[in-house]
């Protein structure tokens, strides 16, 4: 049966693309911010992982208003980086594993998950981003895992609530440690922390209530079901509910974890940027 | 559509529009208009006539003016949601930055200055 490693949550901002292209991990700006990596590498040059479910959230590149999946799973060989609009080069397809994806919708639609399937997902920087940060060079980078993405709307209201995250991640925890191969699995959770791009608010970040959500999302992510959505758009900003996807990724760790490594730094474009590693059990 | 106060969940956040089901309805030409823009030949053909791919998506009169004088607020007003609308401004190389500063009255400088004093 397969084993999940472990977790990791970063933001995901479209600007550290940029960065990464042209190479700014020295510059005063951006330093504060690559230097949350360097431990991440290390960890995953260590154990490797086979596989990686990379939940984020799409900005309007793999899904319009059409058709709106609350909880969407790709399952296919190989996912598109596209064009978000703004004409930067795409990267090269990302390796899927359909069977993984397979057998998660399987395990999860019986356990009450009903999961939108999709055979094609162009994925946006949600997806890439993080997958840039954690496999430098990605999708060439030599480790570089198998994916799996997962996406949670944040684009439109009704989002999901914290709880049915938190939930969700449970029953995503179940399906991977039912998979029937000797696999080890990361579960990424990207976006976030606090930040709002729109409106008179905009620019809006909210240092204390990040803490304390990365203060609870170690040992304690029950607490944080307590906040509602709206109070999540107040405190978090209204592009700060993609922290569903840090409540997700948890889930699916199991109650007793560690904290590998931490960073935090306000601003990146108009994010507060976190990043969180945490070690399952053996 | 109209309010439907007994499945009215928001609570008034200043400076915040909740984009629900009722603005994503009222939003939707616009922003299927801008989710166009992920296709270079798509921003090409708004850049060659505005007023024609305005209406070829069929946007409110309110829509086309806001888009007219590159007025985030009122696009946000008439329906439309930031991911979408920052393809918009993506057209004219605006960052989030720009964006922010657009619809808070500062510069972009004092917009950045900003954000990095909530640090
Ligand atoms: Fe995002």
């Amino acid at each position: 049966m397969a084993t999940i490693l472990g977790g990791i949550t970063t933001s995901h901002i479209p600007a550290v693309g940029n960065a990464i292209q042209k190479e700014l991990y020295d510059d005063p700006y951006w330093k504060p911010f690559f230097d949350g990596y360097p431990k991440v590498h290390e960890w995953i040059r260590e154990h490797k992982p086979d596989y990686c479910i990379n939940i984020y959230n799409d900005h309007g590149l793999g899904f319009f208003l059409d058709r709106m999946p609350t909880f969407a799973i790709g399952c296919a060989n190989e996912y598109r980086n596209e064009d978000e609009g703004w004409g930067l080069p795409a990267l090269d397809p990302f390796p899927g594993a359909p069977e993984l994806s397979w057998h998660i919708a399987e395990s999860m639609v019986a356990d009450h998950f009903d999961l939108t399937t999709c055979q094609e997902l162009a994925v946006d920087h949600g997806f890439v981003v993080p997958m840039q940060l954690f496999w430098p060079g990605a999708p060439h980078h030599p480790d570089m895992p198998k994916t799996v993405p997962i996406s949670a709307n944040t684009v439109q209201h009704p989002i999901p609530t914290l709880a049915r995250a938190l939930d969700f991640g449970k029953a995503l925890g179940r399906a991977l440690r039912s998979f029937p191969e000797d696999a080890k699995i990361v579960i990424l959770g990207t976006g976030g922390l606090s930040h709002q791009l729109d409106g008179e608010r905009a620019g809006f970040i909210n240092k204390e209530f990040d803490q304390y959500c990365l203060e609870n999302i170690v040992s304690n992510p029950e607490e944080l079901t307590k906040i509602s959505r709206m109070e999540l758009v107040e405190k978090a900003g209204a592009q700060g509910t993609e922290f569903l996807m840090w409540m997700m990724m948890r889930g699916a760790l199991g109650d007793d974890v560690t904290e590998i490594t931490r960073n935090y730094h306000i601003p990146i474009s108009n994010t507060a940027a976190g990043t969180l590693l945490l070690e399952c059990a053996a | 559509m109209h309010d439907m106060p007994g499945y009215d969940y928001h609570i008034d956040i200043p400076g915040t529009t909740i984009f629900d089901g009722k603005m994503a309805m009222k939003g939707y030409a616009l922003n299927k208009m801008c989710y166009g823009f992920n296709k270079a030949e798509n921003r090409e053909a708004f850049k060659a006539d505005e007023e024609g791919w305005m209406e070829k998506y069929g946007l409110t009169e309110a829509q086309k003016e806001a888009i007219r004088k590159r007025d985030v607020l009122g696009l946000i007003a008439e329906g439309g949601n930031i991911y979408y609308l920052a393809k918009f401004a993506g057209i004219f190389g605006l960052s989030v930055q720009d964006v922010g500063g657009l619809q808070t009255g500062k510069t972009t400088e004092e917009f950045k200055a900003y954000l990095a004093s909530q640090a």
